[in-house]
């Protein structure tokens, strides 16, 4: 299928609007992403004709709910390879799917473990890790980045100990674009049987993911990065550990038997799925993710680098530019900072020229910081972003460079 | 000038500009100007939170007028600074707790005020408040 950039931008009507009289240019896809109307459609469609809360009633509505409902979970565990769809835990997001992990993890860490992880994580795949380790009295240990932006491996074989209870890092960063290579670090970590957990924010819109491949022990990813909507996301987890791990919410749902003394657990995935779930935000991830699979996501990526490639290659020609991430494998992501000039500064003229992108931490304050900086705007690229636009904003920064200078 | 006078006088000045981005120059023009905060002051204490410009404000009391003295990292944010120390500085506690910020709202600047910027604007706006409560609170208390 040919990956026709302007018969896709057809689709997705946010992107036709004016700001401050300019045609927007949204380059802060890492944040969220825009959604197709077929996903706005879908998640309308299933509140004006099917819903219906799921798993308990007899009546048609609810069993048509149901069914899309676990269609919905087959359709991830297929998409990201999963072994069956009892390993796929619907959440609210990647941040909840892994504080559910670092939670449900509690009782297999111990006074004087270690847990690794890198130190370009986000937020969400840092602090959860970090208090695990408070609580528990262990150690946080973090595997450097080098000035390219990319993990030592050796460095991060030597740090995989018998005392290292987990290893979490990020597919991609966030603020780098780099993309690591999991598969590779996987397979060490598992040489000294240390498990490891996944954050796929990043990742999910713009490569290929097979978690069996892969042989991670824990993946998270959210919809709303990938053309779906607000709310709801992954955790996918190996059998053997969803069945060994604990829930980490109760409640109805996730429960089989209860007295007012003791209470027996649901099968999974059920287990972990306590309350009413997202169905409508299932429905649309599913539609999202069916739309990249569609679209094709080898096209997909080969767009994107062709966008990032050309941005980054025309902002290299910017006097006082400096590129923040210049890893050999990148997707998708182009973090900058200008001699001299607050990112703030430059990203408010920017969003009056209407062009988004982000400034600031990006969530990932250790990392920003371990470049000496403290933000840097970041350009993120979706699948319908164009050359075209990368000209507009190139321009629109030189003209805010000249301002502030 | 009373308070009114000078807000009045910054909403004049700044209707002179049609386009978006020669407001902006002009923010960036008052922005560049001296640093308006003593080095001394330039430090965590006087910090007001913000996490992606950050502003450092100092607040001193001058024969019963509040002298405000204040900087930033970004030149944006140091322009809008610049024009509260303008409108604000040189007046006692109460008639700073007697007039608003309404004026950074007519000349378009209010999205600026707004928590998800995240520059540490609206935090300096609630300081100057609660120097000026603070200022006010000790004086009553003095006589």
């Amino acid at each position: 299928m040919i990956f026709d950039v302007k018969q896709i931008r057809k689709a997705f009507p946010v992107l036709e609007q004016k700001v401050n009289g300019k045609r927007l240019v949204y380059f802060d896809n890492a944040a969220t992403t825009q959604k197709p109307v077929r996903v706005i459609h879908r998640v309308s469609r299933y509140y004006e004709e099917e819903n219906s809360n799921v798993h308990r009633g007899v009546h048609h509505l609810s069993q048509v709910a149901t069914d899309n409902f676990e269609q919905a979970r087959r359709f991830v565990a297929d998409y990201i390879h999963a072994q069956s769809a009892g390993e796929i835990i619907f959440t609210r997001g990647t941040t909840e799917s892994i504080n559910a992990v670092a939670t449900v993890f509690s009782h297999l860490v111990n006074t004087g473990d270690e847990i690794l992880v890198t130190a370009m994580e986000h937020h969400s795949n840092l602090v959860p890790w970090q208090q695990l380790c408070t609580r528990q009295k262990a150690s946080l240990k973090v595997i450097p980045v080098n000035k390219k932006g990319e993990l030592d491996i050796d460095q991060l074989g030597k740090m995989l100990t018998a005392k290292t209870k987990m290893l979490a890092l990020a597919h991609v960063s966030n603020v780098l674009g780099t993309v690591n290579p999991v598969k590779e670090i996987v397979n060490l970590a598992h040489k000294k049987n240390i498990p490891v957990t996944i954050d796929g924010a990043q990742s999910i819109a713009h490569l290929p993911v097979d978690v069996s491949d892969m042989d991670c022990d824990f993946y998270a990813f959210s919809a709303h990065k990938a053309y779906g909507p607000m709310g709801i996301g992954v955790l996918y987890g190996k059998e053997k550990w969803l069945n060994q791990l604990p829930p980490y919410q109760f409640g109805g749902e996730m429960v089989d038997q209860v007295t007012l003394d003791t209470t027996t657990f649901n099968v999974l995935p059920y287990k972990f799925e306590a309350g009413t779930p997202n169905v409508a935000g299932a429905l649309g991830m599913e539609t999202a993710l069916r739309f990249i699979r569609e679209t094709g996501i080898d096209q997909i990526r080969k767009h994107e680098d062709e966008v990032l490639g050309y941005a980054t290659e025309q902002l290299s020609l910017i006097n006082g530019m400096q590129l923040i991430g210049r890893a050999k494998d990148k997707t998708a992501v182009l973090s900058f900072v200008v001699n001299g000039l607050h990112p703030y500064d430059l990203g408010t003229l920017l969003d009056q020229m209407g062009v988004a992108v982000r400034t600031g931490y990006h969530c990932a304050q250790p990392v920003v910081e371990s470049f000496g900086l403290t933000g840097t705007l970041r350009a993120s690229f979706g699948l319908y972003n164009t050359l075209e636009e990368v000209d507009i904003f190139v321009d629109a920064l030189k003209r805010s460079i000249n301002m502030l200078k | 000038m009373t308070i009114k006078e000078k807000q009045q006088a910054v909403i004049e000045e700044f209707s002179m500009f049609d386009e978006w981005l020669d407001k902006y120059a002009y923010l960036i023009e008052l922005g560049k100007e001296l640093p308006l905060i003593d080095e001394k002051y330039r430090t965590n204490q006087y910090l007001i939170s913000g996490c992606q410009s950050r502003v450092w404000l100092h607040a001193g009391l001058k024969e019963g007028k509040m002298i405000l003295t204040a900087d930033s990292d970004a030149v944006i944010t140091k322009g809008i600074v610049s024009l509260l120390i303008r409108v604000f500085s040189g007046f006692t506690p109460d008639e700073i707790l007697a007039s608003d910020f309404e004026f950074l709202n007519v000349i378009g600047l209010k999205e600026h005020l707004s928590p998800t910027r995240a520059n540490g604007l609206q935090s300096m706006v609630k300081q100057i408040t609660l120097y000026a409560k603070a200022f006010q609170l000790k004086s009553k208390s003095n006589k």
